[in-house]
């Protein structure tokens, strides 16, 4: 197979990117399968949160569950995103779901240690002062604690989003994967670099924009860590943490 | 179909365990794939990350590359460096190296920037040079998170090398797309579970370099932050 590829590539001949088929296809391929790569990576994020929430809470409460909770989710995070989406074939066949259902893992795996993490990290005196103005748990948890590890858990997201924008790509081997079916199947299968180029490209750039959209929507969420001026505070949820 | 006795079956068959496309063959070139894609990443990240953390300068260009290089599309990597260079070795590093040099850099150069700065006061005080603060101070003290990056870079690079099979380059991803073409999910699971249990090894690893290599005085300071 590698002579067959050396052959079929005249190098030098085809340039990495031609702008006329870019200027062509903007519409059909490129514009639809870029909302698809929206698609496919939004509903994981939000899935992966809406499962991270509840969970992280019964983590960040009772603490013996953590551990196990982590191990359990570590141990799916190893497992190749690939092989995720040959065993779901079955089941789902080539519905969205093959794609979105292993890329919620992902996320709920990156997201889960960020929200128990920044639940705990809310300081006891924060904690005490909303018992002694008389909220309940319930009320204490929305209004005091989950505000208060927000920057923890949107700093998750924010990996989050990156990874699970870039690991879309990998579902085109089953079909899917928005811009990655420009890489596979518009790309290499015809033995041509634009779309490659092209869905690479776009990809990051995708999570270029979810990114910061995620910074301003943390800005929006709490504006009070814009007017705590001292740059060196606890972080909270350390800048890069991956997991 | 049940899983274990499939496994079970799959994993005591005498030929899985030999010749070119044997278990321990697959294994050598997936774990050969990754340490040598790890340690190339090790090489770039590590020093970038300890001369930009320690002179302050440059960070913020490193770690926005880092960040371009963790939205790369793995797949798109991979596929145009074979399109360009043919298929072999070259394009699964390249994509790996790609994978894994993020989460090195960013730990190193924040391990090295989270450096207490009355610590460097107080070795600058005792009369240490440049070169001797970000070896016996600044590396010491950001090694626990220096170790968190490597740990996620080769957790990553596990996973992902079994990509290399769909160039053609073997290592343990063969089991599954091949288990996947022919139908056969017994092989496929038995090489999902050889990638877990290398995963599984490769965090125990790190956990012991964790205890060989940090200071006992900050061992216990970064626990929370890892």
């Amino acid at each position: 197979m590698a002579t067959v590829l050396r052959e079929r590539v005249p190098m030098g001949e085809d340039p990495l990117i031609r702008w006329d088929w870019v200027w062509n296809n903007l519409d059909d391929p490129i514009l639809a399968l870029l909302l698809e790569h929206l698609h496919l990576s939004l509903v994981p994020l939000l899935l992966g949160l809406g499962i991270a929430l509840p969970v992280g809470i019964v983590c960040a409460r009772w603490q013996r569950v953590y551990p196990w909770a982590l191990t359990t989710v570590n141990i799916l995070y190893a497992v190749p995103s690939i092989a995720l989406f040959f065993l779901l074939l079955p089941y789902t066949s080539f519905s969205l779901w093959t794609a979105i259902i292993p890329l919620t893992i992902y996320s709920l795996v990156i997201l889960l240690p960020n929200v128990t993490d920044g639940l705990r990290q809310v300081p006891d005196h924060v904690r005490q002062a909303a018992v002694a103005m008389g909220f309940g748990p319930i009320r204490r948890l929305v209004q005091v604690e989950l505000p208060v590890a927000t920057p923890a858990v949107i700093a998750g997201l924010r990996v989050a989003a990156v990874a699970t924008i870039s690991m879309v790509s990998v579902a085109s081997l089953v079909g899917l994967g928005g811009l990655g079916q420009l890489i596979l199947s518009w790309g290499f299968d015809r033995q041509f670099a634009t779309p490659i180029v092209v869905g690479t490209v776009l990809s990051v750039a995708l999570a270029f924009a979810v990114d910061g959209l995620l910074v301003l929507t943390q800005r929006w969420l709490t504006p009070w860590t814009r007017m705590a001026a001292p740059r060196r505070g606890p972080r909270i949820g350390g800048g890069d943490r991956w997991r | 179909m049940e899983v274990i006795p499939a496994l079970w079956e799959w994993f005591t068959r005498p030929e899985v365990w030999h010749g070119p496309g044997g278990i321990p063959t697959r294994l050598a070139e997936h774990i050969g794939y990754s340490v040598l894609a790890l340690g190339l990443a090790a090489l770039i990240a590590v020093p970038v990350g300890l001369i930009t953390g320690h002179t302050g300068r440059g960070g913020f260009l490193a770690v926005s590359l880092a960040n371009v290089a963790r939205a790369l599309p793995t797949m798109g990597v991979l596929l145009l460096v074979v399109l360009l260079a043919g298929i072999g070795l070259l394009p699964v590093l390249i994509a790996l190296v790609a994978l894994a040099v993020p989460p090195i850099l960013v730990n190193t150069y924040e391990g090295v920037r989270g450096v207490d700065p009355q610590l460097r006061d107080a070795a600058q005080g005792m009369g240490m040079r440049g070169r001797q603060v970000l070896m016996q101070l600044e590396l010491p003290v950001a090694l626990p998170l220096l170790l968190v990056g490597l740990r996620t870079a080769a957790i990553q690079v596990v996973s992902t090398a079994t990509i290399a099979a769909y160039v053609g380059i073997g290592g343990l991803g063969r089991y599954i797309f091949d288990g996947q073409s022919s139908r056969q999910y017994d092989m496929m699971l038995g090489g999902v579970l050889l990638v877990v249990v290398l995963a599984v090894v490769v965090t125990s690893v790190f956990a012991g370099a964790r205890r060989l290599l940090v200071a006992p005085g900050i061992r216990h300071h970064t626990t929370a932050s890892s």
